[in-house]
C-alpha cells in the first residue's frame, strides 16, 4: 500500500505532469534573456518607483516559508499598519489625501506571495510610473493600454475576481519604448 | 452578485454529481460489480496476497476495532520514524533537517487521525520523501478509515442478529483503490494543468526584476493536494496551504479544490440511503446538513460584508488573496470547517469575528455538517440516535431506529462520542488560558486571544486541522496537548461508534408499524437540527460569547486591542 500510494502514485502523476504540462508543473517560471526572474504565480516585492507595487506582504515576499500577519480585525497593530500603508501609498503616488485606496493595497495577503492586484490599484500608480520613467504622453497611453491588456476577467465571467499579475505587468512595462 | 456567482454554481454542481458518486460508493462498499474493477481489481488481489492479514474473515466489533487500532499504531510509528530521520533519507534535495521529537509526534498523530494540523512549515520542514511516503500515504488511509467506520456502522444498523460488521482490511483497501485513488488521479492531473507544481527537483533560484534573489519552492505538490482535498485531510504542502499560489494558483484550481472537499461527504448521504434501502433516510440527513451549512454561510457572509467605522468601510482583505476575493474566501472557510478538511485559502485568524465563530461552531458541534469523509456521517448518525432517543422519551415510546431498539448501552456510547471532543475543547482551552506556556503563544490580545486558543482545540478535537495560525504552536506544550486532543477527538468517537455498530448488529429488526417513529420526514429533520444546536449551543455558547461574540460588538464600537 505504501509502495502504491507513496511512490507509484506521486511519480505517476509527476510523469504525466512533466510530459503534458512541463512549464506549469515546474513552477511556471518566467525567464528574461535566459535567466529565471521569478514565477508567474509568485508575487515579488517592487520598491522601485518605476515599477507597479505589489500588495503588502507579512513575510516580505519570502518563500521559505510563506506566511501571513494573522492579525485580527480588533488588532491595534493592524490598524497602525493600515494607516501607515495608506499614507505611504498616497504620498508616493501623489494622490489627493481623501483618495480611496483599494483594500488589497492596504491589507497583507494570506500567503504573503499574492501575485495580483486589482486594475484600480494599478491605475492609481500610472502617473507615478510615467513620471519616474519620463514617459511622453504617447508612452503613457501605451502604459494605460498595457493595464487594460493585462486585466484578467473572471473565468467564463463567473469564477474568480478581476485582477492583474504585477510581475508580468512590470516585465512588459520594461518593454515600452 | 459576487456572492451568488460564487456560491450557486458550486452548490448546483455538487447536488448534480453527488447522487451518482454516492451510488458508486455504495457498490464499492457492498462488494458489487462496478466499472473500476477491471482496472484496480488486480492490485486489490496483489495487496491482499502481499500482506499477512486475513481478508476473508468477517469481524465482530472487537476484531474490527483491534484491526483498526493496530493499523493506526503502525502507521503512526512508521511516520514518526520517517519524520525523525528524514535528513538521511532519499528525495531530499533541500537537505531538510530531521524534525524534533515533539513536532514529529504531533505531526504523525495529526496525519494518522485525519486532522492534518500542522505545527511545521511544509516548504522548510519536510523532505519530498516525508511528503510522499509519509504524508500522502496517510492522507489516503486516514480518509479510507473514515469510510470504513461509516460502512461498519451502517452494517451494524441494517444487520439482522449478526456478529460481523465487515472486514476492516477489505473496507480500507477498497475505499482507497476504488474511491480515493481514481478521483485523486483525475484531480492531481487537472491541478498540475492549472500550475500546481509537481516534480522532484530542487528549489529554483530566481533573480527578480529588482535584482533580489527569490527562491521558488518545488515538489510533488499536485499529487498530495488532490488527496488532501478529496479526503478532507487538509494538510497543506506549503505553509499557507491553499492560499499559496503554487498550491492553488487560479480560479479554476480554487473551484476544483473547493469542490473536492465536499464531494465525497455529500455523496455519502446518498450512499447511506442505498445502504439502509430507504431513500428518505439519507435525504433527511442531506437536508439537515444543507440547512446548517447554508445558515452558517449566511452568517459568515453577513459578518464579512458588514462594514465597520473603524476600518473606514474597507473590505476586509487581510489574510485574503486577490484572486480568491472575499466571497470565495468566506465560502472556502465555511466549506473547510463544515467538512473536517481544514485546508484554507484565507487566513482564518484575520476573518471577521462572526465568520471566525461560524468556523468554530462548525468544528465544535462535532463535524457533522457533511463532515470528514465517513467521519461526518458516523458522527451525524450518533446525533440521529440521540434524537430518536430523546423524541422517544418525550412521547413515551420505546425508541427505535430503523427497526432497532435503542437502549442504555447505545445511549451511553453516543454520549461518550459527543462528550469526548467537547471535554477536550473546553478543558484543554481552560488549561492553556491559565498557564504561561499556553498564553505565550498568542499573536492577538483581547477576546481574539481566547478565540485563538479555542480554535486550536476546536480544530484538533474535531479533527479539522485548520487554525487561527497566529497562535504559535511550535512548543512542547501545544504539540503534546493538541496531539492528545486529536487522539481523543478521533478514537473517542470511532471506538464508541464501532461499539454501537457491534451491539446494534446483534439485535433483531422490528418491522415498521403504525406506532413507529419515522426518521425520514421533516419533523424528524427539525428535531435533529434542534438537538444538534442545543447540544452544541449549551456546551459552547458561554465560551463563544466571551470570544468571537464579544469581539464582534467591540469591533462595531471601534474598540481595538
Amino acid at each position: 500500500m505504501i509502495l502504491l500510494l507513496g511512490i507509484i502514485y506521486p511519480l505517476f502523476i509527476t510523469g504525466i505532469a512533466q510530459v503534458c504540462f512541463h512549464d506549469k508543473s515546474n513552477g511556471s517560471l518566467v525567464k528574461k534573456n535566459g535567466v529565471v526572474i521569478g514565477s508567474a504565480l509568485i508575487g515579488q516585492q517592487f520598491d522601485n518607483k518605476a515599477y507597479f507595487t505589489s500588495r503588502p506582504s507579512a513575510s516580505g515576499y519570502n518563500t521559505l516559508p510563506s506566511g501571513a500577519s494573522n492579525l485580527s480585525l480588533t488588532s491595534k497593530k493592524l490598524q497602525e499598519q493600515i494607516i501607515q500603508r495608506k499614507k505611504e501609498f498616497i504620498a508616493v503616488n501623489k494622490l489627493p489625501s481623501d483618495q480611496v485606496v483599494p483594500s488589497e493595497m492596504l491589507f497583507a495577503s494570506g500567503s504573503g506571495l499574492d501575485p495580483h492586484i486589482s486594475p484600480q490599484a494599478a491605475l492609481l500608480q500610472v502617473e507615478r510610473i510615467a513620471e519616474a520613467r519620463h514617459f511622453s504622453s504617447e508612452q503613457k497611453q501605451k502604459l494605460k493600454q498595457l493595464i487594460e491588456n493585462n486585466t484578467e476577467k473572471p473565468l467564463w465571467n463567473w469564477l474568480g475576481e478581476t485582477k492583474m499579475n504585477v510581475l508580468l505587468l512590470n516585465l512588459q512595462l520594461d518593454g515600452i519604448k | 452578485m459576487e456572492i451568488l456567482r460564487t456560491v450557486l454554481p458550486f452548490t448546483f454542481l455538487l447536488i448534480v454529481v453527488a447522487p451518482f458518486l454516492g451510488n458508486y460508493i455504495y457498490k464499492v462498499l457492498d462488494g458489487q460489480k462496478h466499472f473500476m474493477l477491471p482496472i484496480f481489481g488486480k492490485p486489490e488481489k496483489v495487496i491482499y496476497k502481499l500482506s499477512s492479514v486475513n481478508f476473508s474473515e468477517s469481524m465482530d466489533f472487537k476484531k474490527y476495532c483491534l484491526a483498526l487500532l493496530t493499523f493506526h499504531f503502525f502507521g503512526f510509528v512508521i511516520l514518526f520514524i520517517l519524520l525523525s530521520t528524514q535528513r538521511w533519507l532519499p528525495f531530499n534535495p533541500q537537505h531538510v533537517d530531521n524534525m524534533n521529537w515533539h513536532t514529529a509526534l504531533n505531526t504523525s498523530i495529526s496525519f494518522v487521525t485525519n486532522t492534518n494540523w500542522q505545527s511545521y512549515a511544509g516548504e522548510t520542514g519536510l523532505s519530498y520523501f516525508s511528503q510522499m511516503i509519509g504524508l500522502t500515504v496517510q492522507n489516503f488511509v486516514s480518509a479510507a478509515t473514515g469510510i470504513a467506520v461509516f460502512a461498519a456502522l451502517v452494517r451494524g444498523i441494517t444487520g439482522q442478529t449478526v456478529q460481523s460488521i465487515g472486514n476492516f482490511w477489505v473496507d480500507l483497501t477498497r475505499s482507497v483503490l476504488y474511491i480515493l485513488l481514481p478521483l485523486s488521479i483525475i484531480w492531481a492531473v487537472l491541478l498540475a494543468g492549472e500550475g500546481v507544481v509537481q516534480n522532484i527537483n530542487p528549489y529554483t533560484e530566481a533573480i527578480t526584476l529588482e535584482g533580489v534573489t527569490q527562491i521558488i519552492p518545488q515538489g510533488p505538490a499536485a499529487s498530495q493536494i488532490a488527496i488532501k482535498q478529496l479526503g478532507t485531510n487538509g494538510g497543506g504542502f506549503f505553509n499557507t496551504n491553499s492560499a499559496h499560489p503554487l498550491e492553488n494558483p487560479t480560479p479554476f484550481s480554487n473551484f476544483l479544490e473547493l469542490f473536492a472537499i465536499l464531494l465525497i461527504p455529500v455523496s455519502l448521504t446518498f450512499t447511506y440511503s442505498k445502504m439502509v434501502k430507504s431513500p428518505g433516510q439519507g435525504r433527511v440527513l442531506f437536508a439537515v446538513m444543507s440547512i446548517l451549512f447554508l445558515s452558517g454561510l449566511a452568517i459568515s457572509l453577513y459578518s464579512e460584508y458588514q462594514p465597520s467605522e473603524i476600518w473606514g468601510n474597507l473590505s476586509y482583505m487581510e489574510g485574503k488573496e486577490t484572486r480568491n476575493g472575499i466571497a470565495g474566501s468566506v465560502l472556502w472557510s465555511e466549506v473547510t470547517t463544515a467538512a473536517s478538511s481544514g485546508s484554507v485559502n484565507t487566513m482564518h485568524d484575520s476573518l471577521s469575528p462572526l465568520s471566525g465563530m461560524v468556523a468554530m461552531v462548525n468544528m465544535m458541534i462535532g463535524e457533522v455538517i457533511f463532515g470528514g469523509v465517513g467521519a461526518g456521517m458516523y458522527s451525524m448518525i450518533i446525533f440521529v440516535i440521540l434524537t430518536v432517543f430523546i423524541a422517544g422519551l418525550m412521547v413515551g415510546r420505546t425508541p427505535e431506529f430503523l427497526g432497532k431498539k435503542i437502549e442504555a448501552f447505545e445511549i451511553k456510547m453516543c454520549m461518550l462520542a459527543v462528550l469526548a471532543p467537547a471535554i477536550v475543547i473546553l478543558i484543554f482551552s481552560a488549561i492553556a488560558c491559565c498557564i504561561p506556556a499556553g498564553l505565550s503563544g498568542l499573536n492577538n490580545t483581547g477576546p481574539h486571544g481566547l478565540s485563538e486558543i479555542l480554535y486550536a482545540f476546536g480544530s484538533t478535537a474535531g479533527n479539522n486541522g485548520s487554525s487561527f495560525a497566529g497562535l504559535n504552536v511550535h512548543s512542547i506544550f501545544y504539540n503534546i496537548l493538541t496531539a492528545v486532543g486529536m487522539l481523543i477527538g478521533r478514537f473517542g468517537v470511532i471506538i464508541p461508534v464501532l461499539a454501537i455498530a457491534g451491539n446494534l448488529g446483534q439485535k433483531k429488526i422490528t418491522p415498521v408499524s403504525q406506532g413507529t417513529f419515522r426518521t425520514d420526514n421533516w419533523l424528524f429533520g427539525g428535531l435533529l437540527i434542534a438537538i444538534i444546536l442545543i447540544v452544541g449551543g449549551l456546551t459552547f455558547f458561554p465560551v463563544l460569547s466571551l470570544g468571537p461574540v464579544a469581539e464582534h460588538f467591540l469591533l462595531q464600537n471601534g474598540i481595538l486591542f
